[in-house]
Protein backbone atom coordinates (compact mmCIF):
# COMPACT_ATOMS: atom_id res chain seq x y z
CA UNK A 1 0.00 0.00 0.00
CA UNK A 2 1.44 3.37 -0.92
CA UNK A 3 1.54 5.79 1.99
CA UNK A 4 -0.69 8.84 2.02
CA UNK A 5 2.09 10.90 3.55
CA UNK A 6 3.22 12.51 0.34
CA UNK A 7 5.25 15.74 0.30
CA UNK A 8 2.42 17.56 -1.45
CA UNK A 9 -0.01 16.97 1.41
CA UNK A 10 2.61 17.89 3.99
CA UNK A 11 3.33 21.25 2.36
CA UNK A 12 -0.37 21.92 1.80
CA UNK A 13 -1.38 21.16 5.40
CA UNK A 14 1.54 22.93 7.03
CA UNK A 15 1.02 25.96 4.77
CA UNK A 16 -2.65 26.13 5.75
CA UNK A 17 -1.72 25.74 9.44
CA UNK A 18 0.96 28.44 9.39
CA UNK A 19 -1.04 30.97 7.33
CA UNK A 20 -4.17 30.66 9.45
CA UNK A 21 -2.06 30.84 12.63
CA UNK A 22 -0.66 34.15 11.40
CA UNK A 23 -4.21 35.28 10.56
CA UNK A 24 -5.23 34.30 14.08
CA UNK A 25 -2.75 36.55 15.86
CA UNK A 26 -3.24 39.49 13.52
CA UNK A 27 -7.05 39.83 13.61
CA UNK A 28 -8.61 42.47 15.84
CA UNK A 29 -11.90 40.65 16.33
CA UNK A 30 -11.48 37.58 18.59
CA UNK A 31 -14.28 35.73 16.77
CA UNK A 32 -12.30 35.87 13.52
CA UNK A 33 -9.25 34.69 15.47
CA UNK A 34 -11.20 31.72 16.82
CA UNK A 35 -12.34 30.72 13.33
CA UNK A 36 -8.74 30.93 12.05
CA UNK A 37 -7.63 28.82 15.01
CA UNK A 38 -10.16 26.13 14.07
CA UNK A 39 -8.60 25.96 10.59
CA UNK A 40 -5.12 25.70 12.11
CA UNK A 41 -6.13 22.90 14.46
CA UNK A 42 -7.85 20.95 11.68
CA UNK A 43 -4.73 21.24 9.53
CA UNK A 44 -2.73 20.00 12.52
CA UNK A 45 -5.10 17.04 12.73
CA UNK A 46 -4.27 16.28 9.10
CA UNK A 47 -0.58 16.39 9.96
CA UNK A 48 -1.23 13.95 12.82
CA UNK A 49 -2.85 11.60 10.34
CA UNK A 50 0.26 11.81 8.18
CA UNK A 51 2.33 10.90 11.25
CA UNK A 52 0.36 7.64 11.65
CA UNK A 53 -1.55 8.84 14.71
CA UNK A 54 -5.23 8.54 13.74
CA UNK A 55 -6.42 8.44 17.34
CA UNK A 56 -4.74 11.73 18.19
CA UNK A 57 -6.14 13.25 15.00
CA UNK A 58 -9.65 12.30 16.10
CA UNK A 59 -9.01 13.62 19.62
CA UNK A 60 -7.70 16.85 18.11
CA UNK A 61 -10.84 17.38 16.04
CA UNK A 62 -13.30 16.41 18.79
CA UNK A 63 -11.53 18.07 21.71
CA UNK A 64 -9.86 21.19 20.30
CA UNK A 65 -11.98 22.13 17.33
CA UNK A 66 -15.21 20.79 18.81
CA UNK A 67 -14.90 21.44 22.52
CA UNK A 68 -12.38 24.11 23.39
CA UNK A 69 -13.17 26.43 20.50
CA UNK A 70 -16.90 26.23 21.18
CA UNK A 71 -16.11 27.20 24.77
CA UNK A 72 -14.03 30.15 23.51
CA UNK A 73 -16.85 31.35 21.26
CA UNK A 74 -19.33 30.93 24.12
CA UNK A 75 -17.20 33.03 26.48
CA UNK A 76 -16.81 35.68 23.78
CA UNK A 77 -20.57 36.01 23.78
CA UNK A 78 -20.50 36.61 27.54
CA UNK A 79 -17.83 39.30 27.54
CA UNK A 80 -18.35 42.53 25.71
CA UNK A 81 -15.87 43.02 22.87
CA UNK A 82 -17.37 46.01 21.09
CA UNK A 83 -14.97 48.55 22.50
CA UNK A 84 -11.94 46.64 21.22
CA UNK A 85 -12.20 48.16 17.77
CA UNK A 86 -11.22 51.61 18.95
CA UNK A 87 -8.36 50.43 21.14
CA UNK A 88 -4.83 49.45 20.28
CA UNK A 89 -4.21 45.84 19.29
CA UNK A 90 -0.77 45.41 20.84
CA UNK A 91 0.09 45.80 24.49
CA UNK A 92 2.57 48.27 25.92
CA UNK A 93 5.62 45.99 25.81
CA UNK A 94 5.34 44.42 22.38
CA UNK A 95 8.79 45.55 21.24
CA UNK A 96 10.53 43.74 24.10
CA UNK A 97 8.29 40.75 23.45
CA UNK A 98 9.19 40.58 19.77
CA UNK A 99 12.90 40.84 20.62
CA UNK A 100 12.57 38.01 23.15
CA UNK A 101 10.70 35.89 20.60
CA UNK A 102 13.38 36.51 17.99
CA UNK A 103 16.05 35.34 20.41
CA UNK A 104 13.98 32.28 21.26
CA UNK A 105 13.60 31.58 17.54
CA UNK A 106 17.39 31.68 17.16
CA UNK A 107 17.71 29.25 20.08
CA UNK A 108 15.21 26.84 18.50
CA UNK A 109 16.89 27.11 15.11
CA UNK A 110 20.23 26.31 16.73
CA UNK A 111 18.71 23.30 18.49
CA UNK A 112 17.19 22.03 15.24
CA UNK A 113 20.41 22.49 13.27
CA UNK A 114 22.59 20.95 15.98
CA UNK A 115 20.24 18.11 16.77
CA UNK A 116 19.37 17.14 13.21
CA UNK A 117 22.22 14.65 13.02
CA UNK A 118 21.30 12.87 16.24
CA UNK A 119 17.83 11.77 15.11
CA UNK A 120 17.57 8.08 14.24
CA UNK A 121 17.09 7.55 10.53
CA UNK A 122 14.98 4.45 10.90
CA UNK A 123 11.24 5.24 11.06
CA UNK A 124 9.01 2.71 12.79
CA UNK A 125 5.61 3.02 11.18
CA UNK A 126 3.27 1.61 13.75
CA UNK A 127 0.26 -0.16 12.23
CA UNK A 128 -2.55 2.31 11.72
CA UNK A 129 -5.45 -0.08 12.10
CA UNK A 130 -4.47 -1.09 15.65
CA UNK A 131 -3.40 2.38 16.80
CA UNK A 132 -6.27 2.87 19.25
CA UNK A 133 -5.74 -0.64 20.60
CA UNK A 134 -2.02 0.00 21.19
CA UNK A 135 -2.70 3.28 22.99
CA UNK A 136 -5.38 1.61 25.08
CA UNK A 137 -2.95 -1.16 26.05
CA UNK A 138 -0.37 1.45 27.08
CA UNK A 139 -2.99 3.23 29.17
CA UNK A 140 -4.91 0.39 30.79
CA UNK A 141 -3.25 -2.90 29.83
CA UNK A 142 -2.49 -5.53 32.43
CA UNK A 143 1.30 -5.59 32.65
CA UNK A 144 1.78 -3.10 29.82
CA UNK A 145 -0.24 -0.22 31.26
CA UNK A 146 2.62 2.12 32.09
CA UNK A 147 0.34 5.14 32.16
CA UNK A 148 -2.42 3.91 34.46
CA UNK A 149 -1.42 6.16 37.37
CA UNK A 150 -0.86 9.31 35.25
CA UNK A 151 -4.24 8.65 33.68
CA UNK A 152 -5.91 8.73 37.09
CA UNK A 153 -3.99 11.91 37.94
CA UNK A 154 -5.26 13.44 34.70
CA UNK A 155 -8.83 12.58 35.63
CA UNK A 156 -8.40 14.28 39.01
CA UNK A 157 -6.89 17.29 37.21
CA UNK A 158 -9.94 17.54 34.96
CA UNK A 159 -12.28 17.24 37.95
CA UNK A 160 -10.43 20.02 39.80
CA UNK A 161 -10.48 22.17 36.66
CA UNK A 162 -14.23 21.76 36.23
CA UNK A 163 -14.91 22.59 39.89
CA UNK A 164 -12.53 25.54 39.74
CA UNK A 165 -14.08 26.94 36.57
CA UNK A 166 -17.57 26.74 38.07
CA UNK A 167 -16.44 28.37 41.33
CA UNK A 168 -14.66 31.21 39.55
CA UNK A 169 -17.46 31.89 37.11
CA UNK A 170 -20.14 31.93 39.80
CA UNK A 171 -21.27 35.34 40.93
CA UNK A 172 -21.28 34.55 44.62
CA UNK A 173 -19.71 31.43 46.10
CA UNK B 1 10.07 16.93 -4.27
CA UNK B 2 12.10 16.45 -1.15
CA UNK B 3 11.49 13.48 1.11
CA UNK B 4 9.53 14.49 4.22
CA UNK B 5 11.49 13.61 7.34
CA UNK B 6 11.08 14.19 11.03
CA UNK B 7 12.92 17.49 10.81
CA UNK B 8 10.21 18.97 8.59
CA UNK B 9 7.56 18.24 11.21
CA UNK B 10 9.78 19.63 13.95
CA UNK B 11 10.28 22.81 11.92
CA UNK B 12 6.53 23.27 11.43
CA UNK B 13 5.99 22.67 15.14
CA UNK B 14 8.65 25.23 16.02
CA UNK B 15 7.11 27.82 13.68
CA UNK B 16 3.62 27.28 15.10
CA UNK B 17 5.05 27.57 18.62
CA UNK B 18 6.78 30.85 17.72
CA UNK B 19 3.61 32.29 16.19
CA UNK B 20 1.71 31.36 19.35
CA UNK B 21 4.45 32.91 21.47
CA UNK B 22 4.26 36.16 19.50
CA UNK B 23 0.50 36.16 20.08
CA UNK B 24 0.91 35.56 23.82
CA UNK B 25 3.53 38.25 24.30
CA UNK B 26 2.31 41.07 22.07
CA UNK B 27 -1.50 40.98 22.04
CA UNK B 28 -3.68 42.85 24.54
CA UNK B 29 -6.85 40.80 24.38
CA UNK B 30 -6.94 38.02 26.97
CA UNK B 31 -9.12 35.77 24.78
CA UNK B 32 -6.60 35.85 21.95
CA UNK B 33 -3.80 35.17 24.45
CA UNK B 34 -5.65 32.02 25.57
CA UNK B 35 -6.11 30.94 21.96
CA UNK B 36 -2.39 31.45 21.33
CA UNK B 37 -1.64 29.22 24.33
CA UNK B 38 -3.85 26.53 22.80
CA UNK B 39 -1.90 26.88 19.55
CA UNK B 40 1.39 26.45 21.43
CA UNK B 41 0.10 23.30 23.15
CA UNK B 42 -1.02 21.89 19.82
CA UNK B 43 2.38 22.55 18.24
CA UNK B 44 4.04 20.69 21.10
CA UNK B 45 1.68 17.81 20.32
CA UNK B 46 2.93 17.89 16.74
CA UNK B 47 6.51 17.58 18.00
CA UNK B 48 5.60 14.67 20.28
CA UNK B 49 3.87 12.80 17.48
CA UNK B 50 6.83 13.36 15.16
CA UNK B 51 9.11 11.84 17.80
CA UNK B 52 6.63 9.06 18.48
CA UNK B 53 7.15 7.90 14.89
CA UNK B 54 10.81 7.36 15.76
CA UNK B 55 10.68 6.02 19.29
CA UNK B 56 7.41 4.10 19.63
CA UNK B 57 3.91 4.88 20.78
CA UNK B 58 4.72 6.57 24.11
CA UNK B 59 4.75 9.98 22.45
CA UNK B 60 1.12 9.55 21.39
CA UNK B 61 0.09 8.81 25.00
CA UNK B 62 1.94 11.93 26.11
CA UNK B 63 0.13 13.93 23.42
CA UNK B 64 -3.15 12.59 24.80
CA UNK B 65 -2.24 13.86 28.26
CA UNK B 66 -1.33 17.26 26.82
CA UNK B 67 -4.74 17.42 25.12
CA UNK B 68 -6.47 16.72 28.47
CA UNK B 69 -4.29 19.38 30.06
CA UNK B 70 -5.22 21.89 27.36
CA UNK B 71 -8.91 21.29 28.05
CA UNK B 72 -8.41 21.83 31.80
CA UNK B 73 -6.35 24.95 31.18
CA UNK B 74 -8.95 26.43 28.84
CA UNK B 75 -11.77 25.80 31.36
CA UNK B 76 -9.90 27.40 34.27
CA UNK B 77 -8.57 30.25 32.13
CA UNK B 78 -11.97 31.17 30.78
CA UNK B 79 -13.41 31.02 34.33
CA UNK B 80 -10.71 33.49 35.43
CA UNK B 81 -11.50 35.61 32.38
CA UNK B 82 -15.20 35.81 33.27
CA UNK B 83 -14.39 36.69 36.90
CA UNK B 84 -11.95 39.36 35.75
CA UNK B 85 -14.41 40.81 33.27
CA UNK B 86 -17.05 41.01 36.00
CA UNK B 87 -14.72 42.99 38.27
CA UNK B 88 -13.04 45.29 35.75
CA UNK B 89 -15.37 45.27 32.71
CA UNK B 90 -12.44 44.80 30.35
CA UNK B 91 -10.46 42.02 28.68
CA UNK B 92 -7.34 44.15 28.29
CA UNK B 93 -4.11 42.52 29.45
CA UNK B 94 -2.55 45.86 30.47
CA UNK B 95 -5.26 46.25 33.12
CA UNK B 96 -4.22 43.05 34.88
CA UNK B 97 -1.77 44.56 37.35
CA UNK B 98 -3.20 43.70 40.74
CA UNK B 99 -0.14 41.63 41.69
CA UNK B 100 2.39 44.00 40.13
CA UNK B 101 4.51 46.16 42.40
Amino acid sequence: MTPVATPFFFYLLSGIALISAIVMITKVNPVHSALALIVTLLACAGLYLMLYAPFMAGVQIVLYAGGILVMFLFVMMLVNIEHLYIEKMLNSQWRVGLAATAMFALLMLGALVKGAGTLPQHIVNSPENSNVQQIGLLLYGRGSGYYMFPFEIASILLLVAVVGAVVMAKRRV
Amino acid sequence: MLEIGTLHYLLVGALLFLIGMIGVITRRNVVIIFMSIELMLSSVNLNLLAFSRLYGLHGQVFALFIAADAAAEAAVGLGILIAFFRNRATVNMDEVHLLKW
